[in-house]
C-alpha cells in the first residue's frame, strides 16, 4: 500500500503531522485501564508490530511489592510499591519514561492495617492524575495526594476515618477522578463505603453506606446525563450509578455482579459484569427507574481482567481464555486461547488490538481480535510474575512486577 | 561597624523568625483531623517547611512526629525533602537514633538514613539496638545478628550459632523472626517455649454455641455481655442448655479451637474469658488474631469488634490498645461463626497475646505453665 499520506499536498502532511505530534504529546494514560477508565489508548495508537528482547526499551528494578498500574502524565511515569515486612512503608515513584531514571520518591508509613493475601499486595490499588496532581492508594486506606514534582498537597488516613474499611485479604478497588471529584470504594464485610472527595482539599464531599460484602472492583465513569457527571459503583448485589457529586443514587440495576472484574463504558452504554455481560442503555435510564438492559449475555464471565472494547465486539477474559462477542447483541463470535496460562491483569486495547500479559510467565503478548478467532502476533516472554494492567503511552506499553517495571517498544 | 552589627541583627531575626514560622508549620500541621479536616492549611505549612534547607528544621520537624498519627506521614515526607537538600550529619543522625523518646517512626526514617549514608556506623549501633523499644529499628538489628548466627552455623561453629541464635530470640519481637529462630533452635536441640515466648494467653473459660443464625449474633447481646457468670446456665443455639467450659491449648501460637470444644458448627457464637494477673497499671496491647466476627472487651469495657468472615488471619493481625490496673483483669471474646460451606471456612477460632507497645510479652503474674495437651472439660464446682 505504501505510504499512505504520501500523495497529500505538503502543506496538509505538515498539519497531520504537527496534529500528530500535539496528540502524542498529550497522550497520557491517567487511571487504572488508562485515562477513560476503559482500557483504550487515545485514537491513532499502535501497539508495536513485533516484540523480542530489543523491544524492551528499559527496566528497573523496584525496592517494593505492588500490583498497581503505572499512570503516566506527558513524560512522567508514577507507580506505587509497598514494602517491608508487613508492607507498611508506602512508595510512590516518579520515573522518567524517557530512560527510566527516577524523578523523585516519596515515602510514607501505613496508618491503616496492611494484611493482605500473599498473593496481592498492599499497593494494589492504582493510582490515578489528572495531569496536575497525583492520587496514591493503598490497601491500607492510606491515600495521598501530590503534584508532579512530588509535593504533599494533601494525606488522607482512611482507615483511622473509617476503622472497620479493610479486608483482610486486601483491597484493591483503584480510585477514579471523575471531573474534580476523587471517587473511592472501599467495599468490605464490615464497615462498607464509597466516598467522593474534594480533589483539591482531600476533604469529603459525600460519603455513602455500601453493601457489606467485599468488593475489588473499580468505579466508572458513565459520563454525564441529565446535567449530572454518573459514576457506576459495581457490587456484588449490582451495579448502583451515582451523581458524582453528591453521592446520590441516580438508579440501581440490583440484579447482582462481580465483586473482581469491573464493567466498561462506551456512548451511553455501560458493558456491567453482571449475570455475565449486561449491557445498559445508561441514555435511556430514568432517575429513580429500574435502568434499561438492552442485552444479556450470561456466557460472557470474565474471571479477573475486566472486559475490554473493539469497535463493534467486546472481549472477556477467564483463565487464559478470550471470548469475544458482537458489541450489538452479545452473542459470541469466538473463543481462543492466550499464550502462557492464566491472565490477571486487565487487556488493554489501541488500534484495534488487545495486550494481554500472562501472570506466571509475564508474556507481554499482542492479540488480533478482529478476525474468526484471536491471534497472537507478536509476544514477549519477561520471566517474572506479572498481575498488573499494562499501562500505555506514545507507543510503549509499561509493566511492573513485584521487583520490576518495564517498557517495552515506543 | 554599625552596619555590620545592623545586618547580623537583621539576619538573626531573619532566622529567629524562620524558625518561628517552622514551629507555626509544624503546629499547623500537627492539629489536622479526620475527614481531611485542616488539610488546606496543612499543605501550605508543608511546602514552607519542605522548602527549609537547615538540618535543624529537619529534626525538629522530625520531634513533632508521634503527636497526632494523621499528622506523620506529613511531617515524615516533609522532613525527607528537607534532607535530601541537605544531608544531615552522620553524629546528629545516630543522636537521634539513640534517643529513645523520639518517635518510632521518626527514628525508622533516621536509621534508614544512616545506613545509606554510612552503613558501617549504623551497624556499630546493632548491639546497643537490637533491644531497642522502636519495633522497626530492633528487627533490623535483630536481622543482623540472625544473619551472623546463620554465617557461623555456616562456617561450622554451631556452639556460636546456637548461642548467637538464643541472644538474637531474646530479642526479637516480630513473629517471622522468632519463628525462624525457633526453627534453627530446635534443629540444634534446644526447645523453645513459643506460647511463653509471645505471650499467647493459654487457659481460657469458653461457652456456647449461642446462635449466629443470617449473622444476627453479631449484634446480638448474649448473656456473657451483660454479665460472666461462669457457674451459670444460659440457653444457646436450638434452646439448648449450655454452661461454661475449662479451654487449655497446646498449640505452640496459642491458638483457640472452639471446633474442638463445640464441633463442627455453623452460624453459631462463642464466648471465651480469662482472668490475667497485672503486676502493675500498665498499659498494654491485646494482639488479636482471627478470621471470624469477633469483639473483645477488656474489665467489661468493649475495645473494638469486626465483623468479618474467612478474609485471612495472622498473628498480631488487630492490635488493641487498653489499660490493665494492678491485680486481676478480665478478658472476654465473642468469636462467631458463619454460614459458609466452603473448606477454607471451617475454622472458628482465635489466638491472642498481651504485649507492651514493642510487642514484648507480658506475662500474667497468675499464668501457669505452657499447656502440654489441648484440654477441653466442664468446670468443676470450685472454678465456676
Amino acid at each position: 500500500m505504501g505510504d499512505p499520506i504520501g500523495t497529500l499536498p505538503l502543506i496538509l502532511k505538515a498539519i497531520l503531522v504537527a496534529l500528530v505530534s500535539v496528540g502524542v504529546a498529550h497522550a497520557d494514560w491517567r487511571q487504572f485501564r488508562g485515562s477513560g477508565v476503559d482500557g483504550q489508548a487515545p485514537a491513532g495508537s499502535v501497539f508495536p508490530s513485533s516484540l523480542d528482547d530489543s523491544s524492551i526499551q528499559w527496566k528497573v528494578d523496584l525496592p517494593g511489592r505492588g500490583l498497581s498500574s503505572p499512570v503516566i502524565v506527558g513524560e512522567k511515569l508514577f507507580l506505587t510499591a509497598g514494602s517491608g515486612p508487613s508492607q507498611a512503608r508506602l512508595h510512590v515513584f516518579c520515573f522518567s519514561t524517557e530512560d527510566g531514571s527516577q524523578i523523585w520518591e516519596r515515602q510514607f508509613f501505613a496508618t491503616g492495617r496492611t494484611m493482605t493475601h500473599e498473593k496481592t499486595s498492599n499497593a494494589a490499588p492504582s493510582p490515578c492524575t489528572d495531569g496536575e496532581r497525583v492520587y496514591a492508594l493503598w490497601s491500607s486506606n492510606d491515600l495521598v495526594c501530590l503534584d508532579l514534582d512530588g509535593n504533599v498537597q494533601w494525606i488522607r488516613g482512611l482507615m483511622v476515618d473509617y476503622p472497620n474499611a479493610s479486608n483482610s485479604l486486601g483491597l484493591a478497588t483503584s480510585p477514579i477522578l471523575v471531573g474534580d471529584i476523587l471517587v473511592v470504594q472501599i467495599e468490605v464485610d464490615s464497615q462498607s463505603i464509597a466516598v467522593g472527595i474534594d480533589k483539591v482539599t482531600g476533604t469529603n464531599l459525600w460519603k455513602v453506606e455500601r453493601e457489606k460484602k467485599a468488593n475489588w472492583s473499580t468505579p466508572v465513569p458513565l459520563g454525564e446525563h441529565g446535567g449530572k457527571q454518573l459514576v457506576a459503583l459495581q457490587g456484588s448485589a449490582g451495579v448502583t450509578a451515582v451523581d458524582a457529586a453528591t453521592g446520590e443514587t441516580v438508579w440501581t440495576h440490583g440484579e447482582g455482579a462481580s465483586t473482581i472484574p469491573s464493567g466498561v463504558y462506551r456512548d451511553g452504554v455501560f458493558y456491567a459484569v453482571s449475570n455475565g455481560i449486561t449491557a445498559i442503555d445508561v441514555v435511556n435510564s430514568a432517575p429513580g427507574e429500574t435502568p434499561k438492559v438492552l442485552w444479556e449475555a450470561s456466557t460472557m464471565r470474565p474471571k479477573t481482567p475486566s472486559p475490554i472494547l473493539l469497535d463493534d465486539r467486546i472481549v472477556i477474559v477467564a483463565g487464559d481464555v478470550f471470548t469475544c462477542a458482537s458489541l450489538e447483541d452479545g452473542e459470541r463470535l469466538w473463543k481462543s486461547r492466550g499464550e502462557g496460562g492464566t491472565i490477571t491483569g486487565s487487556v488493554i486495547a489501541a488500534g484495534n488490538r488487545l495486550c494481554a500479559v500472562s501472570e506466571r510467565e509475564g508474556i507481554v503478548q499482542i492479540i488480533d481480535p478482529t478476525g474468526d478467532e484471536g491471534k497472537v502476533t507478536a509476544k514477549l516472554k519477561l520471566g517474572d510474575l506479572i498481575q498488573c494492567t499494562p499501562a500505555y503511552a506514545d507507543g510503549a506499553i509499561y509493566v511492573r512486577s513485584d521487583k520490576m517495571l518495564w517498557k517495552i517498544g515506543g | 561597624m554599625k552596619r555590620i552589627l545592623l545586618i547580623l541583627s537583621a539576619a538573626a531575626l531573619g532566622l529567629a523568625g524562620a524558625k518561628a514560622d517552622l514551629a507555626g508549620d509544624i503546629e499547623t500541621i500537627l492539629t489536622i483531623g479526620g475527614e481531611g479536616a485542616g488539610n488546606e492549611a496543612a499543605s501550605k505549612a508543608w511546602q514552607a517547611i519542605a522548602d527549609a534547607t537547615e538540618e535543624a528544621a529537619f529534626f525538629e520537624v522530625l520531634q513533632a512526629v508521634g503527636k497526632n498519627n494523621l499528622a506523620d506521614n506529613w511531617l515524615l515526607s516533609a522532613a525527607s525533602v528537607v534532607a535530601e537538600k541537605n544531608a544531615p550529619d552522620v553524629e546528629a543522625l545516630k543522636t537521634f537514633l539513640l534517643e529513645t523518646s523520639n518517635a518510632p517512626l521518626a527514628r525508622e526514617m533516621v536509621l534508614d538514613l544512616l545506613r545509606s549514608t554510612d552503613g558501617e556506623a549504623a551497624t556499630k549501633l546493632f548491639a546497643q539496638l537490637r533491644n531497642d523499644p522502636a519495633e522497626p529499628v530492633r528487627r533490623v538489628a535483630v536481622q543482623f545478628y540472625i544473619d551472623e548466627a546463620t554465617r557461623s552455623e555456616e562456617a561450622g561453629q554451631k556452639n556460636v550459632a546456637a548461642e548467637q541464635y538464643r541472644e538474637a530470640l531474646q530479642a526479637a519481637r516480630d513473629a517471622d523472626q522468632i519463628k525462624t529462630i525457633s526453627a534453627k533452635l530446635e534443629e540444634f536441640g534446644e526447645k523453645v517455649d513459643l506460647p511463653k515466648q509471645f505471650g499467647f494467653l493459654m487457659r481460657w473459660k469458653t461457652i456456647g454455641p449461642f446462635d449466629n443464625l443470617g449473622r444476627a449474633g453479631f449484634d446480638t447481646v448474649f448473656p456473657p455481655e451483660e454479665r460472666v457468670a461462669l457457674d451459670a446456665t444460659h440457653i444457646g443455639k436450638d434452646d439448648a442448655e449450655i454452661q461454661w467450659k475449662e479451654f487449655e491449648t497446646a498449640n505452640p501460637f496459642g491458638m483457640v479451637d472452639f471446633n474442638k470444644a463445640y464441633g463442627m458448627l455453623k452460624e453459631v457464637t462463642a464466648y471465651a474469658y480469662t482472668e490475667f494477673d497485672s503486676a502493675e497499671d500498665q498499659e498494654v496491647e491485646i494482639r488479636l488474631g482471627c478470621k471470624n466476627a469477633w469483639k473483645v472487651w477488656v474489665n467489661g469495657e468493649l475495645v473494638f469488634g469486626r465483623d468479618e468472615y474467612h478474609r485471612g488471619m495472622r498473628i498480631d493481625q488487630y492490635r488493641l490498645k487498653a489499660n490493665f490496673k494492678k491485680g486481676l483483669n478480665t478478658i472476654l471474646i465473642k468469636c462467631c461463626q458463619n454460614e459458609q460451606k466452603e473448606r477454607w471456612t471451617v475454622e472458628w477460632q482465635f489466638q491472642m497475646r498481651v504485649t507492651d507497645h514493642t510487642g514484648t510479652a507480658i506475662l500474667a503474674t497468675n499464668r501457669g505453665p505452657t499447656p502440654e495437651t489441648d484440654k477441653v472439660a466442664d468446670l468443676k464446682p470450685n472454678e465456676a
